[in-house]
This record gives structure tokens, sequence and C-alpha cells, in this order.
């Protein structure tokens, strides 16, 4: 720390940033607009000018830009002076001149940055008298609203979209007073991560549309801390809610989570919370015919099914929480409890978790950011794990990065160091059966099945350590490529294997830790991050259940005569027939929130809170115990899953704690995720923490149709939230931040508010858990895994072009059940397809987008045929997209024929 | 479409350039030689052979005023609405040359004979007011001698 004199007092600051980050991580308020703490400075604005003097004696001092200028011992700033005062108020006037007085209609108003920097500068009345220039705005898809007269012009959009995110579909146009953000023709934004325009933007120009549909101001929402629901990875959110539905969905700051920012699909996949077709009422099946039933009723309906019950089975969810699947595990026993995850795919996650546990150790996604060279396995991680194909397009710059070191230039000078770095890329490899998008930032692609990509990674770890078997089959090509890759990563200084469930290839993610521990050996700094498929998927593995084809059986053989399921669709588990014949006959107790062909099956129904009306915790792909909150109370009959299975199972726990409670000690090893956030009776100042914010409008007046006397407000025994204006609001513990605002910081920025310092942790202690640590407990290390072991049987590399091997290709948006339920998000989902390669397509003689049936074991599939490129002979994709029938992959099939035009 | 000797032309500039997307300035300039703009097919055909996005691209040429992205006369007036004209008496020959051809900064003539646009300096103050038709330099203007000029260009 070095002392630095502002307006003639000192504070402690850290030395190596810029001024600005220094001002604002010391609480200060100084206007700023280009500068974004993920995204450096650029110095283009010019607001954040403030004046610097020499020494004690320099009374005229000069005006410099803060985020310009790096912090150095001894350094003496002014922010109130005259000079810099009368400097910043012309800035913001001219960069007002052409803005639009249209808050009142605009989107951002009350959460606008620059509706607070016009504030903080005093700049309150408009000399410039001239028409202001105009602008046609674009329609740039469901997710992003365009409106550019409101654009100051501060460049943060082209440098999140293209230069932070690499998409190449926006742009800037024109040239000085009139510059254009946005696309050379109108459509939609082809990024993943277009949506953080509307955070990144500091006005109106980008807003979010979905929100538009069902507008609420900030200062109206209730908001509570929350998990994202769509992958894996767990990102923080602050979903908002109004009138009993969710309006939109925000990034949640974690340092070593999301950071700032949030994918497409965890930010507009929400709306499934919201739709009508959503299981609200309990049922009870009568004469054959689900009918609406008290919830008590329907309570008593399950508690009989369950007490008269020769055998039962319950099947928990990868997107339920750990309390309701433990609630579960507790009413079914142990024994009785199995996952909801499809067999294959839980095969993958449960090898995942043994992988985790052996080591070395998983990164967070802000340390995979922070690696210099990595290689990815078979994983189409923009597809799979958005954000992680966020986290390795900074990853690549980290090398190059070096050039700016030697040269002395401070890595937060955006400009000099991008300039400096032009495209030099650090090496990534990029191996998976198809092209995938991060192919344009990788220095080595290599295209192959699993048992293919298991070879390049078997080869590879060989090459590092000697003692390791040569993989059986390895060819020529694939063996200098192996060669060339762990040159790359022995030379790295933080190395990165990512591979994962994507491909359904137990063998691929065995071989993923081989070469991580190969290469732990050489760097002891080397990391192993593994992607899972839904947001407990590792939680789920981790309280350790059957697997679904167990369920199956119990059910087929009548072990069990009546099934419990939990937040799962079992179509969606296994083929139809499959599902069906072990169903017959037996009794079904349902907990969902989304409709489904389980739901309709069900002779009890009891409908569960979505994560926005739940509490819980949820393990992600790290193996990080992060809790969410309910952001409003549920509706009608609906309930927390793990209350609804506790009351069914006689436990009369009083709240969330208490579930934890006997989860720590049934389960030891997942005891530390109690810690995971404060804890029901956690008090500040002896206040709840107010999911409203103290400018919630309308408490009095929003039942008044129906009553005069305000409501008490509900109850909520669960958690230190309190679903009311009156309680905390000012800055909580990490785990409990329901909204970023601060005194004159209205808008997102108010985030450095929150922050130990810029890009730091936020204050008051950790938010979320690690759950494993490496070494600590698990299997033992394979050493080695063998090219050939799994059964696939023909495989890339090894063609036989009589059968096709089918992998799973995941999209983004179209794999995720819940988000599928989100209009905005299901129209850019694929139609259900089968890849192909063009051999494979020329020899069956099929076309584009033709119509053909595909024969998976136990199940048929109607298809389009897709031709892709990148694809070996002899392998095929199929699209996974949700609520399409359930089959096995990787499997082997015939090439299809044409169906029925 | 691109012709083969416009695609020679900038095959030709894309040697001399150690990335692609160094030569998309004199490309844009290939194609509104002939053309006299670039059209949104041509800037799409340009941005492949360039590997760059349309995106891109029209960053590029929107960026230049002298490139233009619609179409324009067969002429093309670049009035000098800098300092030292100003001074000249740069607003007499605008106001001139508006009341002769009819047009305003930005406009063609219905004919198609004149775009008329202002240009920030031509670099010769010392002979203010000053214009720029086609490639042609014409200094110490006039209104008679702007009659004069004009009637050079049909």
């Amino acid at each position: 720390m070095i002392t630095i004199y502002v307006d003639n007092q000192a504070y402690q600051a850290k030395a190596g940033g810029n001024l600005l980050e220094a001002v604002l991580s010391l609480g200060l308020n100084l206007p700023y607009f280009c500068w974004h703490p993920a995204m450096g400075s650029v110095g283009a604005c010019r607001q954040c000018a403030v004046t610097l003097y020499k020494d004690e004696q320099d009374t005229q001092g000069k005006i410099v830009m803060a985020c310009m200028t790096p912090v150095k011992e001894g350094l003496r700033i002014s922010l109130q002076d005259r000079q810099s005062r009368d400097f910043r108020a012309r800035v913001i006037e001219w960069l007002m001149a052409n803005h639009p007085h249209d808050c009142p209609v605009c989107d951002e108003g009350g959460e606008c940055h620059l509706q607070d920097m016009t504030v903080m500068t005093a700049h309150d009345y408009r000399r410039y008298r001239f028409a202001k220039r105009t602008f046609a705005n674009q329609d740039l898809g469901p997710f992003v609203n365009h409106e550019l007269n409101r654009c100051i012009a501060c460049y943060r959009c082209v440098r999140f979209y293209n230069d932070y995110a690499g998409a190449r579909d926006f742009s800037v146009l024109g040239c000085h007073n009139t510059v254009y953000f946005g696309r050379s023709q109108s459509g939609p934004l082809e990024s993943e991560f277009s949506g953080n325009l509307v955070e990144v933007c500091p006005t109106g120009v980008f807003t979010d549309k979905t929100l538009k549909e069902h507008y609420t101001r900030k200062w109206d929402l209730q908001t509570a801390p929350s998990i994202c629901v769509h992958c894996g990875l767990g990102c923080n959110t602050i979903p908002g809610e109004r009138y009993g539905t969710l309006r939109r969905v925000q990034a949640r700051y974690h340092s070593q989570v999301n950071g700032y920012f949030l994918c497409d699909r965890g930010r507009y996949g929400y709306e499934f919370v919201n739709r009508p077709e959503r299981p609200r009422t309990a049922m009870i099946r009568r004469d054959g015919q689900l009918a609406a039933a008290s919830a008590e009723a329907a309570l008593a309906a399950a508690r009989e099914l369950v007490g008269s019950a020769r055998g039962l089975a319950g099947v928990g969810s990868p997107r339920a929480s750990l309390e309701s699947n433990f609630a579960l595990r507790q009413l079914v026993g142990a024994e009785n409890f199995y996952s909801g995850q499809a067999p294959w795919l839980d095969d993958c996650v449960r090898e995942a978790l043994r992988q985790l546990q052996i080591g070395p150790a998983t990164p967070s996604l802000r340390q995979v950011e922070q690696c210099d060279a990595a290689v990815v396995l078979g994983e189409d991680v923009t597809n799979f794990a958005p954000m992680l194909d966020l986290a390795i397009r900074q990853a690549v710059r980290v090398e190059p990065m070096e050039l700016a070191r030697q040269l002395k230039i401070d890595l937060w000078l955006d400009g000099p160091v991008r300039e400096l770095i032009q495209d030099r890329r650090g090496p990534l490899l990029i191996a998976s059966p198809a092209a995938t998008k991060l192919d344009e930032i990788a220095r080595w692609t290599y295209r192959s099945g699993p048992a293919g990509v298991v070879r390049l990674a078997l080869a590879t770890a060989r090459e590092l350590d000697a003692s390791l078997p040569v993989p059986d089959g390895l060819d020529e090509p694939t063996a200098r490529l192996a060669k060339e890759v762990a040159a790359a990563l022995a030379k790295a200084k933080s190395p990165l294997v990512v591979s994962g469930c994507g491909c359904g290839s137990v063998e691929l993610i065995q071989a993923a830790g081989v070469l991580a521990r190969a290469l732990a050996k050489v760097n002891s700094a080397a990391r192993l991050s593994l992607t899972v498929p839904d947001c407990n998927s590792l939680g789920l593995a981790m309280l350790g259940g059957k697997n679904f084809r167990q369920a199956l059986e119990a059910l087929r053989l009548g072990r069990a005569d009546t099934a419990v399921v939990l937040e799962s669709d079992l179509w969606d588990l296994a083929p139809t027939d499959a599902v069906e014949s072990a169903l017959a006959g037996k009794r079904l107790v349902v907990l969902d929130h989304l409709p489904g062909r389980t739901v309709q099956r069900a002779d009890v129904l009891l409908p569960a809170g979505t994560f926005a009306e739940a509490d819980g915790t949820l393990v992600n792909n790290e193996g990080r115990a992060q809790r969410f909150f309910q952001v409003f109370p549920p509706q009608g009959d609906i309930r927390q899953s793990w209350r609804w299975l506790g009351d069914l199972a006689g436990r009369n726990w009083p709240n969330l704690d208490a579930v934890l409670a006997e989860l720590s000690s049934a389960l030891p090893d997942l005891a530390p995720a109690t810690g995971a956030a404060p804890q029901a009776n956690f008090r500040i100042e002896g206040l709840k923490v107010a999911r409203q914010s103290h400018r919630y409008s309308g408490r009095t007046a929003i039942t008044a149709d129906v009553t005069v006397h305000e409501p008490k407000p509900p109850d909520d025994p669960d958690t230190p939230l309190t679903f009311s204006m009156e309680g905390f609001d000012g800055i909580p513990p990490a785990a409990l931040v329901p909204r970023f605002w601060s005194p004159g910081w209205n808008s997102q920025s108010a985030l450095t508010r929150f922050q130990q310092e810029v890009n730091g942790p936020l204050r008051g202690g950790p938010a979320g858990v690690r759950l494993i640590n490496p070494g600590s407990s698990g299997g033992t290390a394979v050493s080695a895994v063998s090219g050939e072991s799994d059964q696939a049987g023909p495989q890339a590399g090894r063609l036989c072009y009589q059968k096709l091997l089918v992998v799973p290709a995941w999209h983004i948006y179209g794999s995720e059940a819940q988000s599928m339920q989100s209009p905005a998000l299901a129209g850019r989902a694929p139609r259900p397809y089968l890849g192909l390669s063009p051999a494979d397509a020329a020899q069956a003689g099929l076309q584009a987008d033709q119509r053909i049936t595909a024969q998976f074991d136990g199940q048929s599939l109607s298809l389009e045929a897709r031709i892709l490129p990148s694809l070996p002979r002899g392998l095929a994709v199929l699209g996974m997209l949700a609520g399409q029938p359930a089959v096995q992959l990787p499997a082997i099939i015939d090439p299809p024929p044409k169906g029925a035009p | 479409m691109l012709n083969e000797t416009e695609k020679e032309e900038v095959a030709r500039e894309l040697e001399r350039y150690p990335t692609r997307q160094a030569a998309c300035i004199e490309a844009l300039k290939i194609v509104q030689k002939r053309h006299g703009y670039v059209s949104d097919e041509h800037l799409a055909e340009l941005a492949g052979l360039l590997g760059m996005t349309e995106d891109e691209l029209d960053g590029v040429a929107t960026f230049y005023s002298l490139i233009f992205r619609r179409p324009v006369g067969r002429h093309v007036i670049l009035l000098c609405d800098s300092v030292s004209c100003y001074v000249m008496g740069y607003e007499d020959i605008y106001r001139h040359l508006r009341g002769g051809l009819g047009i305003e900064f930005g406009q063609t003539t219905a004919d198609g004979r004149f775009t008329l646009l202002p240009a920030p300096c031509l670099g010769c103050c010392d002979r203010a007011p000053a214009m720029m038709i086609d490639d042609d330099l014409q200094l110490d203007l006039t209104g008679p001698k702007v009659d004069q000029i004009l009637a050079q260009y049909q």
C-alpha cells in the first residue's frame, strides 16, 4: 500500500492500478464513462479529469485523466478544485448535447449511469439550442433493444462486444459527430453474450428487450441474490420481480465466478417462471383424470401413496437444490434414491466428480481467464458452458500480454496493450467432433470423435510424462500434434485442461485427468476444469444416488411400485418405451414447475417453486456450493420442493437451516455447504436484508382494489432476507447482496462500492464455499486409459462407413429445458437435426434440411439432415434439444434412410 | 459482382500487405473507381475477399468521407468549408452552387450530373475559396468562375 493525497487528505491506495480505480475503491465520487473495470482504460470520454499537483507547493496543477494515470507513492490530486470541476462540467455538457430528454420513457431511467454522472457533475441546464443528431435504430433480435439517439459515444459497447467477447457482427460506423454503434444491417446479434450490452452501456442505447414486455423500474423490483440455473457454471444473478412475475435477470458480480457478466441463456432464460402452462395448482388423479385439489388434500394423497407403497423409487434432479434432493433422499431412503440425470450423462458427471477429487485443483472462471495455455478436449464450451467461452477468450491474451509486461506497459491500458498484441494469441487447442466457435481463436484444431480425442490427450500426456504408455493406434499426425501441444503446455506458466460431460464420454474425462496430472508433474500450477450439464449436477452426484437405469429396473421388476419424481421429466432421461414399460401400473408422485410428460402422467402433482420462489444451494462445476434465495413468495399452492418433501416425510423442518443441519450430519462431506451463506437468524444492526428498495412504490396501494388495509409482509423463516422495503439496505455480506445501489449510484456501477477494491471480492466475506479439496477423498488416480476401451466400436479415425457414431451437439438456445420455455430464447433454437459429414450425407443420398428418420436403440427420431463440413467421416452429431425423445449417446446407428416427405 | 479486372486489382493490393484486412481501403477505392460508390452487395463481396465481416468493413467504409456508400452523381463537388475558405467567401460560393444546381450538401441533382459535398480542407488556404470536382482542384473561386467551371462537367 502507498499513500496518495486527494484534496489534501492522505489515503492508502494499492500501487500499480490507475487513479480512477484507486479513487473509486476509496469510496470517493468521480464521474466516468469509457472506463469499465473488466475492460480497462482508454481515456476516450475525458470525464474523469482531476487536477494533478507536482508537490505540496504546486498551486496550479494540471488536468489529467484519472483512468490514464498510474497510482504512485505521494501522488497529489484534487477532485474538488474549480479547474477540474469546470472541466468535468464542460465534458458532460458536450456529451449531453445530443442526448434526448426522454428519461421518463427510457428503460434505463432510474438505473442510468449517465443520469447519475450528470447529477454528480451538477449539469442541469442545456445551452445547446440546435437540432440534435438523430439515427434510425436497428432490430438487433429478441434480446437487445437499440435506441441510438441516446448514445454518448463512450465506445464501451464495441469494446465489450468485439474486443472482450470476440464477436465480429457489430461495429462503429460513420465518423466525427455522427458515430453509429450497430450492425452493417439489422439482424440478431450473434454473440452469446450480447445481453451484457444492456449493463455495459452507461445509458439507454442498449436495453433489455424482454424487460420491455413487462417493464418495471429498478426501484420497483423486488430482488434477491440468486444463482443461474441454466448450466453448470453457477453464475451469480439478480432476478427482479413485480406483481408476482419475474421481470428480468441481471448479473451479480462474483470475483471468482462470473465477474461482471452473464451469457444470454442465463440472462434471458428466466421466463419459464412466468409461463401460464406451468403447473401451479396441486392435483390428484381421479377417474383417470388429473383434477385440481387443495394443497392439503394433495399432500394427504401423496402421503397415502408413499405410506402404502410396497417399494419406493425417488428420482432426484440435477436442476433442483441440494436441499430438495436431500429431502427426497430422506423421504425414500438412501437406497431408493436415484439420479435424475440422463444415465449416460450421469456416468460422466460422477467421473468428473471423481477426477475433481483426485486433482489437480480446478480453477474458478476468474482463474481460467488468467491461464496462459489451454486445451479443450471434446467440449463445445460456447454451447455447453457459455461463460467458459468468455473466460477462454481472455485466457488466450495472457501469453501475448507478456510483451506488454516486458515493455512496462500497464495492463489496464487497454488501447496500447491491444495495439501491441494485435492478433497474437496464446496456445489453445480445440479438439472436438465438429467445429466450435472458439476455433477462430485456437492455435490448433483437431476433429475427431471421443476416442480420437482420448488418444490425442493421452499422447500429449505421454509427451509430458514418459512413464505413461503410448496410446494404442496413435497415427502420425496426431502424434505430431501431441508433441507440439505438450511443448506449449510445458512452457506455460499456468496451463489448463478443459473437458467435461459434453461428449458423453467417461474415458475422455479420465484422459483429461491423466493429461492434467501429467502436466501437474511438470508444473504444479496446472489446472483441470470439467463441465457438467446442469446447475446442480455435481451436487446431485455428491448426494450419491443410484443411476436412473437402476430406477427403471426397480420399477420394471416391481421392486418399487411408487415413484416420487422431483423436478425431472423421466421421458427426458430414457427412451419412451423403457419409461412407459417401467411405469405401467405404478403410482407416481410428481413435484415440478415445468409442464411435461411426467407431470401429465402424475397421480399426485405437487406444484414446485422455481429458483425464484425457492431457497437452496447449488453446487457448480468447480464444486462451489452457492445459495440462491426466494425472489418472491410462491403463490397459490406452489411450495418449495424441499418443503413439500419434508412435509411428506413427516419431518417438521422449521426452516432451511434445519434441512441443512440434517444434511450435514447425514453427509459430512457436504456439511460445508451450510456456510454458503449466512443462516436465517443472521441480522445486521438487528435487521434482515430488505429485498425491496427503499424507494419501492405502491406498497400501501398495491392491494387497494382488494383491501385498504396494508397486508403484513410475508414471513420468511428460511433466510436473513425480508419481503419488505423495511430492513437493512446498506452493504450486506456478499452472499446476501440483493441489488447494487449506493447513494448517487443508481446503476449497476454502484458495484464498485460493494467491492473491497476494483475487480476484488465483495465486502463482507466470500459468497459460496468450495466443497471439493483435491486429494482429500475419492478414488485413486487412473494413470492410463485405453483409447480403444469404449464400447462404441467403430470410431472416427477407425472408419467404418456402414455405421455412424453419433455424439451430442449442444445448443445454448435449445438444450436446456427451463430456458426453452422463454419465448425470446426458444425462437433461436434450431429444429431437431442430425449433423452429418458431407461424405456420409452424399453416400446416404441426403441433402441439407431433408427429413430423415434415425433409429437409435429403443427410439426412433424424426429429424432434419444437416451437413456439417467440419465433421470427420463416420461421425454424426445429434442436436440436443429439450423435449425431444431421449436417446443414449454416444450411439452407433445405421445411416438414416430418408423419411416420408 | 466484381469483374475480373477488379478482382485482379484487389488481389494485387492484397499482396502488398502482411494481413488481408490491411488492403481494405484500397479495395474500397477500386470498387468506387468503377461504380462511383460502394453498394451493399459490393461491400459484402469485398468483405469475403478480405477476410472481414461486413460490419467491420462497413466501419472502415463509413469512416472515410470520400468512400461513398450511396450512389453519387457523375461528378462530385467537394466544397471546402474550413476556416480560410470561410473567411474568403465560402458562404457566397455555397449559396451560388445551391442556387445554380438546386441542391444542398449531401444531395444529387435530378439529372444525376452533380453531387455536392462539404470538405473540411483541401489544403490550399492560400488560394481560397476552393473546391474540388472529381480529381480537379478549383481555386480562387468567384460566382461567375464557378459557372464557367461547372459548364466543363457534363
